[in-house]
């Protein structure tokens, strides 16, 4: 970015933390999710799914369910399209079960009907015979050389000779001599962890509603993180042009990662073609569990070698990420992420994407980042302890700064990870005194953030105000946030600016809201439309001068001669431009598309306080601070808002959430009561520190905060139980009798 | 699925004795609408009784005993300042039962004939020594709380009965009771062990009298008397808690699962109950715990 | 399977309506009253993004049947701004960005207020319980529990 092109002075609007412009909606119950949605006509769909975790499918027999009263559509796997290859024909065969049902809640037939009463009853008609094959869920189980094989064609050509077929994929990076680097070590420690699967836990269920007809045209309401990709995915998978499916993302109810894949959405067209009629098809929680992306369940190893002043000379890790029945556990990110934070001479990390019987992983909010960092962070934590260090000086001595070789290849460009510590050794809470019976622990965390595909359109209309259409579904109120940087550029009332998520008809391709991608690359594209349109606005007003459009400058909502040269005029508003636009030359808009490459790391660090109960091994989290490095925090308020929510999920996954699999592979605890995220009285306020180091990727440095939060939460728990309880928990999450046997065993 | 509103207790046993497949009687309703929607019961017939008189009722006789209607919900309990006064532990269990607004429905006598060995509210049914009566279609009868779950998911109760009111005992002088649970969160978990204590003191501050009930421990409520027997007698010393501590141990019989393990759970209980007693203890001394 | 007819009061309002017996109330509520301001999160009665009032009690709109409703009052997120003028609540969880995504706003509003018409002046660990039936997995509450607590005192102010 030239430098030019950063905003010169201070800014008016960014900054600030107005009301969101859908907040009335969202306080009024008016707002429409994904099943909010009804049409005329309009029939309702239900899943058939497998009770077992590894099964052949030898015979479907739906003439039961198809004689049923008000049933009007029954579809299995034959309703969809043949012989997709690559990441489709995974999507596809995990939305609808081929020869095969891979886990328990695969999906193996779908039926419409006339209520939802009518389509559950008929799910209960379809009748599906099994055989039952060997399965396995747990990632070390399912690399052994007795492991049930669940495909045996899934494995490319990273892998090296002599795995399991269950091991898809390798990944092997680093730099140095980790060998040498241990040797100059004073204390070397080397230590095995594991966690367990875990659930992004949105609110809101998939919901969808489709319509396609014969003629290979449709339509789709779903909620999603991503409409274009849903589009494309369910095109493919039902075999129609893309163009002819239009997607419009409805509010979403939360995704985190979760809702960047397709699951109903192909079944529900897919009934809709052979009903003829829209179909509706709506989630059970249950279903959510057991049938939708939960995170990788990981076993780790890791070895770290530190001299007594606290630096650390070489770092090795192996990351097996088990990503259920397909291959795409991230575990590669979770190699990459694993030493990010530290400037390293010698390390080298491995990592295993292991196929197993459970639903196919989803990205999770930094997906495969906190795992790692909970078994890197642990050790550095355990060798600062043993070597008597303080923690954040010893990040401090190692840390990863401008100009920094990154663990992960790439050389850091200027990055806030020494200010994030700097703040976190200068708040109250890191000298604060502690009560009889809690800990501290502290963590860093890394996050890449992410460009993608960005498409944004602004038009103005004739009475000055504006209209943006962005391709990102707002998460978290980031059309607030584009609103923002839009009336900086155009100099206009936040108040004057309507945001929406344009439908796939309206844009090109926009990549997922995912990747903390949104406040940067739509950001970033909105700025640029912006200053389009401003171009188009100082172009009339010279015409309207008679001077050359080089001439004139845009300050404050109006063009302006650029000096006594240009003409002595006075400044033109928008509004006046605009106002007569129809005669000068037509509407004016701005648009901008491109895949920026720029958005900037994001590091932070968190300090927690836990208190453990030794009689039972219950642990609270009694304080909690998340410092976190944002570049330019457009609407404080919300980036806050992502710390806070980001470390919340990271203590729900330290301390309760897990899937659980029952010895017949079937998920025990398929409902929120069991699944155990935090609620209200878990949790003490989350306080956050805003750091700005500005990203030179994008004009305000922006960064993307969505999830370097939920990074550090692991370790910083696992530590502060360890200082409180004396015991090193390394296997998460760090339930109660996990941690009273870990006391026991202490003795 | 019938959906029924009788007037009457003789008429929902009526109904229900002359119902045929799966038959569900619907107070608050927080286990059988969640087992109809997620399809794992669909009562062929349903019997509402909220519409039957009194049974929104909480009252005390003149011997200070009390009624409770079968479709009290747990908010309307923890709102009666003197049930909550007498019976604090009996109320608290209940109130631990779900969200605020499961207790907006939730029943004393629907967390009893769900059956669940975990239920919040049953173990402290059982130490009160809550009685029930049952109206069935030949008459009139009156069961212990604590004999009334057989088996997880079932009770004693005979085809064609129903519970019709909830008794607690009259709370007498020096006594006092509490409940306490482990659940890895605060709020919105099942119990991974429950524990009520019910305890009367004689003037000196020496336990008279003790009921220990454990939940969640074995396949049904157990009510421990060598738990009660350790206070009996004691003036809570440390001795008498350890002895308690390790009575209610030994009583387990649990289940690993996902809650819990064995392990945990027969260690909890102990734990629990000492916490518990000295709970009851305090209240039994007039303090306001 | 026959249908039962119910008549009662949402918002104030005089409705009617045929229902299945199976049918809870919210799927009553969003399918055949068209007030989708409750929402499913999970049909349990765990995540409180259905809650609404019966008769002034906060209920979990999933655990009650819509046949029950016959003679009840029930109110919802739709009842809770009076015509143009949102409640102090809803004014409050806009400014403290109380919400994200807004999925649970609905039922934690309709629980809030319900908390705040009991008790003027609750506890942090008040709200904290009395809310802790309302997931949220946007916000770890933080800018919920402060929005409830500000309301409150600003009520408490204006009364």
């Amino acid at each position: 970015m030239a430098l030019d092109d950063q905003k010169p002075s201070g800014f008016k609007f960014v900054g600030t933390s107005p009301d969101r412009p859908d907040g009335l909606d969202k306080v009024t119950g008016r707002a429409r999710f994904g099943a909010d949605a009804y049409a005329p006509g309009m029939l309702h769909g239900a899943v058939v799914r497998s009770p077992h975790a590894h099964a052949r499918i030898i015979r479907i027999d739906t003439s039961k369910a198809e004689a049923l009263e008000g049933v009007k559509a029954v579809v299995t796997r034959a309703d969809f399209v043949d012989g997709l290859q690559g990441e489709f024909g995974f999507v596809l065969e995990n939305v609808m079960a081929g020869e095969k049902a891979l886990y328990d809640g695969h999906a193996v037939a779908a039926v419409a009907a006339s209520s939802q009463l009518i389509a559950r009853d008929a799910v209960k008609l379809v009748e599906v015979e099994y055989e039952v094959l060997p399965h396995v869920t747990d990632v070390d189980a399912a690399m052994a050389e007795n492991a049930p094989v669940l495909n045996d064609s899934y494995a490319d050509a990273s892998v090296p000779a002599g795995h399991h077929p269950n091991v898809v994929r390798y990944h092997d990076s680093g730099h140095g001599d980790i060998d040498a680097g241990f040797a100059e070590a004073d204390l070397v420690i080397e230590d095995s962890f594991k966690t367990e699967a875990t659930h992004q836990g949105y609110i809101e269920p998939h919901a969808c509603l489709a319509s396609l007809g014969g003629d290979g045209k449709g339509e789709l309401w779903c909620t999603t993180q991503g409409h274009w990709i849903a589009q494309k995915t369910c095109a493919a998978l039902v075999g129609i042009d893309t163009s002819q499916l239009r997607v419009t993302a409805s509010e979403i109810g939360g995704g985190f990662g979760g809702k960047t894949t397709v699951f109903i959405e192909p079944v529900a067209l897919a009934l809709s073609r052979k009903a003829n009629r829209p179909v509706k098809i709506v989630m059970t929680r249950s279903e959510v569990f057991r049938a939708t992306g939960p995170t990788s369940s990981t076993s780790m190893d890791i070895k770290i070698g530190m001299k007594k002043d606290g630096t650390i000379t070489a770092a090795q890790g192996i990351f097996r990420l088990q990503g259920g029945a397909f291959p795409g556990a991230p575990m590669e990110f979770s190699a990459m992420c694993a030493f990010a934070p530290y400037a390293l001479a010698n390390v080298h990390q491995v990592g295993y994407d292991v196929i197993s019987n459970r639903p196919k992983q989803a990205a999770y909010r930094a997906p495969g980042a906190p795992m790692a960092s909970f078994a890197v962070e642990s050790v550095i934590d355990e060798l600062c302890s043993q070597l008597d260090l303080d923690p954040i000086d010893v990040r401090l001595k190692n840390a990863s700064r401008e100009g920094t070789k990154a663990s992960y290849g790439p050389k850091f460009e200027r990055i806030g990870l020494v200010e994030t510590l700097e703040a976190a050794k200068a708040h109250p809470h890191y000298s604060a005194p502690l009560e009889p019976g809690q800990g501290r622990g502290i963590s860093c965390g890394f996050w890449f953030n992410h460009g993608g595909e960005t498409s944004v359109s602004l038009a103005l209309s004739e009475d000055g105000t504006c209209q943006i259409s962005v391709g990102t579904p707002d998460i978290g109120g980031s059309r607030a946030s584009m609103a923002l940087m839009a009336a900086e550029e155009l100099g206009i009332p936040y108040e004057n600016i309507r945001v929406t998520i344009a439908d796939t008809a309206t844009l090109g391709y926009n990549d997922v809201s995912h990747g903390s991608r949104v406040t940067y690359a739509s950001g970033l594209a909105t700025i640029k439309a912006a200053k389009d349109a401003v171009g188009k606005l100082c172009k009339r007003a010279a015409a309207k001068w008679g001077i050359p459009e080089d001439a004139v400058y845009w300050e404050d909502g109006c063009a302006k001669p650029s000096g006594a040269n240009a003409g002595n005029f006075d400044p033109m508003p928008l509004a006046k431009i605009t106002k007569s636009m129809g005669r000068t030359g037509g509407p004016i808009s701005g648009h901008f598309e491109a895949t920026p490459e720029g958005a900037g790391v994001s590091f932070g660090t968190h300090i927690v306080d836990a208190e453990v109960d030794p009689e039972t091994g219950k642990t609270a989290v009694v304080r909690y601070t998340v410092i976190q490095d944002a570049g330019k925090a457009i609407h404080p308020s919300y980036v806050e808002g992502q710390f806070q929510g980001g470390a919340a999920q990271g203590i729900g996954w330290a301390l309760n959430e897990e899937y659980i699999y029952g010895e017949d592979g079937r998920l025990q605890n398929s409902i929120f009561l069991d699944y155990r995220v935090p609620v209200a009285s878990d949790l003490p306020m989350i306080d956050t520190v805003i750091v700005e180091v500005p990203n030179p990727g994008h004009p305000y440095g922006v960064r993307g905060v969505g999830e370097t939060g939920i990074v550090p939460p692991l370790a910083a728990i696992a530590n502060a139980v360890s200082a409180a309880a004396g015991v090193r928990l390394r296997h998460l999450p760090m339930s109660p009798p996990r941690i009273l046997r870990a006391l026991k065993d202490k003795g | 699925m019938q959906y029924h509103r009788p007037t009457s207790f003789n008429e929902a046993a009526a109904l229900a004795n002359q119902a045929t497949g799966e038959t569900r009687f619907l107070a608050g309703g927080t286990d059988v609408l969640v087992q109809l929607r997620a399809d794992i019961v669909t009562p062929d017939t349903l019997i509402d009784i909220k519409s039957i008189p009194g049974v929104g009722d909480i009252s005390q006789a003149p011997d200070g005993s009390w009624t409770i209607g079968i479709a009290v919900p747990g908010a309307e309990m923890r709102e009666h300042v003197q049930l909550g006064q007498d019976w604090p532990g009996l109320v608290e269990a209940m109130d631990l039962i779900g969200s605020t607004q499961v207790q907006g429905r939730a029943t004393l006598v629907g967390n009893l004939c769900n059956g669940s060995p975990a239920a919040d509210s049953v173990p402290a049914m059982v130490a009160a020594g809550v009685e029930l009566s049952v109206t069935g279609p030949t008459g009139n009868r009156r069961i212990a709380a604590v004999d009334v779950p057989v088996a997880p998911g079932r009770t004693s109760l005979a085809k064609g009965e129903v519970v019709s009111a909830v008794h607690v005992p009259a709370r007498g002088t020096n006594a006092g009771d509490a409940y306490l649970r482990f659940i890895p969160r605060t709020e919105m978990d099942i119990a991974v062990v429950g524990c009520a204590v019910n305890l009367s003191l004689d003037t000196e501050g020496t336990v008279t009298a003790a009921r220990v009930a454990l939940g969640a421990v074995a396949p049904t409520v157990l009510l421990v008397e060598d738990a009660a027997n350790a206070l009996i007698g004691s003036s809570l010393d440390d001795k008498a808690l350890d002895r308690l501590a390790s009575a209610a141990s030994a009583a387990c019989n649990p289940i690993s699962d996902k809650r819990g393990t064995v392990e945990f759970r027969t260690h909890v209980a102990g734990v629990l109950a000492k916490r518990t007693a000295k709970i009851a203890y305090a209240r039994a001394q007039g303090e306001n715990t | 399977m026959k249908k039962i007819h119910v008549t009662t009061t949402v918002n104030d309002d005089n409705v009617e309506f045929l229902c299945d017996p199976r049918e809870t109330l919210l799927d009553v509520l969003r399918d055949r009253l068209n007030l989708t301001g409750a929402k499913e999160g999970c049909g349990t009665g765990d995540c409180g993004a259905c809650s609404v009032t019966v008769d002034g009690r906060l209920v979990c709109s999933c655990l009650v049947l819509g046949a029950e409703a016959e003679g009840k009052k029930i109110a919802t997120v739709e009842g809770i701004a009076k015509g143009e003028e949102l409640h102090p609540l809803q004014h409050k969880f806009i400014e403290y960005a109380a919400l994200q995504c807004g999925i649970c706003t609905p039922g934690i509003l309709v629980a809030a207020k319900s908390l705040l018409e009991k008790n003027p002046d609750p506890t942090e660990t008040e709200v904290r319980y009395w809310l802790a039936g309302n997931l949220c997995r946007c916000t770890g509450y933080d800018k919920i529990i402060r929005a409830v607590m500000d309301t409150a005192a600003d009520m408490r102010e204006a009364s």
